[in-house]
């Protein structure tokens, strides 16, 4: 698919879903579905989704143990084996997943390959993927366990501590009216820079721009929508009521936590006061959500089951047994002979035991097979 | 199904994480259906009006306060003008606490909701409140 299209389609479709409860809650009032059906809809989508994925995976046999790993694998006791990257226990391949889950080894590991001045081929050290998908998980696992906050009562102090972290960087004098204030949150502005890269260099280099289908672009630019949206409730608000005497961002964030602790105990209600950007976003969220377990995003689940990494390399001291093994119909050389052998003797074929009678008289099979 | 010990396992954790804020609310009975409820003084109830509308005060005085303190100390602005066109001496303690002076029934029942801590009182002195 050409690229120009694939974008263009994933930024109608998040168009689409930014459209979808703008208009339904500013023109027909529907805070009732979008504040508390389709939330609810997304998550019993997302959790009912996730199982299935996870239980089809579950019934799919395992391979066999893949040695092909970057690592010496365990052999003779004079050569030291790579006991993280080729391990042959639990414990190696525990920090082996560990390594791969928290710090995304494989990513690590990537490296730039092309071709210079004509045919020479170089590899180069290429680490930007790995930062940039580090920065983008991270910040976004951040600002989840940040919005905790408007999901318990009282809030843990985790919660609290995340949130001061995160506002360490205040910002004394801002760059326009208000927007220091509520202090500024790194980690939202760290998953927009972060996402805008990992959007740009799949644009940049031809081969990811060649792969990149509308399946990749929709998560990015639907993930920019909500931080976009986050950032603008937070910070914009005073900004746009200054600047062009509009009050569209502006969100009163107490009743924002009423609306999201009437849904965690299950007596939902909408409060007043809460604008129709609040919705906008609560409805790309709620979109993310439900989009999860049919998409890419649920590597998320998938990676504790990748294969090359969570299968100690153990194939030469413990004997695996084909999981998918059934009993198989098998028609042995022995029965086929049985079966053919007159057949075969007739054509000439040699065979591995004579007929009877031929072999008492001892003679060669292709001249008995002549003869008659 | 292959290896489920290890997978429904796995599952079962992901969704109790997952949905911490259900259960969560189960060790503090009561907790969630309470809403903060800022107290107005008799001053303020008097006064009955803020600086500026109540919605704008409700979402935007963080901001103001944040750019009255930028402007006062740096500027040396001292007067905002409100929309209505009236003129109030750009002061937290002098002008915001001259009404609002309990803290603890005010300030505090939405910030403690929100889990928001205010950088005011690194400078300025807390009201002292007369129960």
């Amino acid at each position: 698919m050409n690229f120009i299209i694939g974008i263009l389609f994933s930024l109608v479709v998040v168009g689409i879903f930014v459209l979808i409860p703008w208009v339904g809650v500013w023109a027909f009032d529907l805070r009732y579905l979008f504040g508390i059906i389709v939330p609810y809809a997304a998550v019993a989508t997302f959790i009912v989704g996730i199982i299935i994925r996870v239980l089809g995976w579950a019934r799919s046999p395992s391979p066999f143990r893949i040695p092909t790993t970057a690592g010496q694998q365990k052999s003779l006791p004079w050569i030291k084996q790579n006991k993280i990257d080729n391990p042959s226990g639990t414990i190696g391949v525990i920090i082996r997943m560990a390594l791969e889950i928290l710090l995304f080894r494989s990513l690590f590991r990537n490296m730039s390959l092309e071709f210079r001045g004509g045919a020479k081929l170089a590899y180069e050290w290429e680490k930007w993927l790995w930062i940039a998908a580090l920065a983008f998980h991270y910040s976004f696992l951040v600002v989840l366990l940040r919005h905790l906050r408007f999901f318990t009562e009282p809030i843990p102090a985790f919660v609290r501590w995340i949130e001061k972290l995160d506002g360490l960087f205040e910002i004394g004098i801002a760059p326009f009216a208000g927007f220091a204030a509520p202090g500024i949150l790194i980690s939202g502005f760290i998953l927009i820079a972060a996402l805008t890269y990992l959007f740009l260099r799949r644009l940049y280099i031809s081969q990811t721009r060649y792969i990149s289908l509308p399946a990749d672009y929709f998560p990015l630019f639907l993930i920019i929508g909500i931080a976009a949206t986050g950032i603008l409730m937070r910070h914009m608000g005073v900004f746009m009521q200054f600047i062009f005497k509009v009050d569209w961002f502006s969100v009163q964030v107490v009743n924002v936590k009423e609306l999201a602790m009437g849904l965690v105990t299950f007596n939902p209600k909408i409060p007043e006061g809460i604008g129709t950007i609040f919705f906008i976003h609560l409805f790309l969220v709620s979109t993310l959500i439900a989009y999860f377990p049919f998409s890419k995003l649920v590597h998320m689940a998938g990676i504790f089951l990748s294969p090359t990494r969570n299968l100690a390399n153990n194939s030469r001291t413990v004997r695996h047994i084909n999981p998918w093994d059934y009993p198989v119909h098998v028609h042995s050389y022995d029965e086929y002979e049985d079966e053919f052998r007159e057949k075969m003797v007739e054509a000439g074929l040699p065979v591995e035991k004579m007929p009877e009678s031929q072999t008492e008289d001892g003679s060669g099979t292709q001249e008995e097979a002549e003869k008659e | 199904m292959y290896d489920g010990w290890k997978i429904i396992p796995g599952l079962i954790i992901f969704l109790i994480l997952l949905l911490f804020p259900l259960w969560n609310q189960a060790f503090h009975p009561g907790k969630a259906g309470i809403t903060p409820n800022p107290e107005l003084t008799e001053t303020a109830k008097n006064a009955e009006k803020c600086i500026e509308p109540k919605p704008f005060m409700k979402t935007q005085h963080m901001k103001m306060l944040d750019e009255w303190r930028n402007e006062v100390v740096r500027d040396a602005e001292r007067y905002y003008k409100s929309s209505e066109g009236k003129e109030y001496y750009k002061s937290l303690q002098i002008t915001c606490l001259e009404c609002h002076s309990n803290k603890s029934k005010f300030c505090d029942q939405c910030h403690n909701y929100m889990g928001v801590d205010p950088f005011c009182w690194d400078c300025h002195i807390e009201p002292k409140e007369n129960e």
